[in-house]
């Protein structure tokens, strides 16, 4: 694309407000402990994606985390807990994006992949089959993949099928 | 001592420093000492370092860690100088010094690593030993 239209492109986004951009985004992950601790095999995950229950199983579980070894120090591991705590979908800093995610959560399950909440599952049902293998995506988890702007929160309408 | 005598020392060390890029970093440099202490208590007798064993442990296929990550090359690039890909999809910098020059000198970090992927590729912690020649290795590159 010439110049010129990307950079009228560019500058669009930054002026104009994305309509639902006040209900829609999703915090970014401000802790730098969780960021450092959380982004390095992937993006940090926002809280919001998950219930607390789910947060404390993970966060519990993380000497065998996926089949790695993501286990922390204690002072790391209670700050990670702490955060993820107070910003799940049910917790007290979750936000109105994060009670969305949580709903449709059973009450009796703490699911450890927020690609498997009913949520994430339905939103994503249009995304053909071959796309989550394509090496440059690889994984489900690897939201940044598609979503260029995920870990400021903003996950709608990017220009992320544009590319192939 | 003569000021031509000072600003030829001067010039020398620069000269040391300079072709020594991989080596300019106090932080990097202790991180490699301790190690090198931790090594000779393991083995007495041991010698020094070696970029080739180094690079031998980056490449070999081994057993005892978990399937599907038999090789550090599994995560990171077929050689240091690229990039590599962790198996949630995202990008990891090159292990190589020249193409990421602040590596290694974060002591908590680096065997913070040496312990995971070691437990993932080897099914144990990298020895002293071996850590010392990976970033001998990785940090010549
Ligand atoms: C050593 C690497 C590593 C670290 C560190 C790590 N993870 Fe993961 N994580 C993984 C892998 C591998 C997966 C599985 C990816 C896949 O199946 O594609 C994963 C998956 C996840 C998922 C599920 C993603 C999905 O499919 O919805 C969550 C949630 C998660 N991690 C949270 C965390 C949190 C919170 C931390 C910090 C305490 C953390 N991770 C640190 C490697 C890591
Ligand atoms: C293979 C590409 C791909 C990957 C990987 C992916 N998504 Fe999506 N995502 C999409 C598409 C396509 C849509 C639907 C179109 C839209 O609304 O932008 C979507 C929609 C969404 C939405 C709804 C946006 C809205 O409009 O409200 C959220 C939130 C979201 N994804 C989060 C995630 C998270 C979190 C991850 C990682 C755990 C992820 N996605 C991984 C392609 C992807
Ligand atoms: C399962 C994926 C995976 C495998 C296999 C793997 N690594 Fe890593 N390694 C990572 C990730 C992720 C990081 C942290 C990201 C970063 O530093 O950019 C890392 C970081 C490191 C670091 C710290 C770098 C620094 O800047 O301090 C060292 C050292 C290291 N790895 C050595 C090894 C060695 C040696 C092997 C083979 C025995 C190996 N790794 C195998 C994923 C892996």
């Amino acid at each position: 694309m010439p110049k010129s239209i990307a950079l009228l492109l560019l500058l669009s986004t930054v002026v104009t407000p994305s309509p639902a951009a006040g209900d829609e985004r999703v915090p970014p992950v401000t802790d730098p402990v969780v960021n450092q601790e959380c982004g390095s095999c992937h993006m940090a995950f926002q809280p919001q994606f998950l219930p607390q229950r789910s947060w404390q199983k993970l966060v519990d579980t993380l000497a065998d985390h996926f089949g790695e070894d993501a286990s922390l120090g204690e002072t790391e591991r209670a700050a990670v807990l702490d955060y993820h705590l107070s910003n799940a979908a049910d917790g007290p800093k979750g936000g109105r994006a994060a009670r969305k995610y949580g709903r449709r959560i059973a009450v009796g399950q703490a699911p450890l992949r927020i690609t498997e909440t009913p949520w994430w599952v339905k939103e994503h049902q249009e995304v053909r089959a071959d796309k989550w293998r394509s090496r440059e995506v690889k994984s489900k988890a690897n939201c940044l993949a598609c979503h260029k702007r995920a870990e400021e929160g903003i996950y709608e309408d990017e220009e992320h099928e544009d590319d192939d | 001592m003569k000021a031509s005598h000072l600003m030829l020392v001067g010039a020398l060390t620069f000269a040391v420093l300079a072709s020594t890029p991989a080596f300019a970093e106090p932080r990097r440099d202790a991180i490699l000492a301790e190690l090198l202490a931790q090594a000779r208590r393991d083995e007495p007798g041991f010698g020094q370092f070696s970029a080739e064993r180094g690079a031998a442990l980056y490449r070999a296929d081994h057993t005892g860690g978990k399937p599907g990550t038999a090789s550090c090359t599994a995560c990171h690039g077929n050689t240091p100088l690229e990039t590599g890909q962790t198996r949630a999809g995202k990008a990891i910098d090159p292990m190589a010094l020249s193409k990421s020059p602040g590596r290694y000198t974060d002591k908590a970090k680096v065997e913070k690593w040496f312990t995971r992927n070691g437990t993932q590729v080897l099914g144990r912690a990298c020895t002293a030993k071996e850590k010392g020649d990976f970033l001998t290795y990785v940090t010549a590159q």
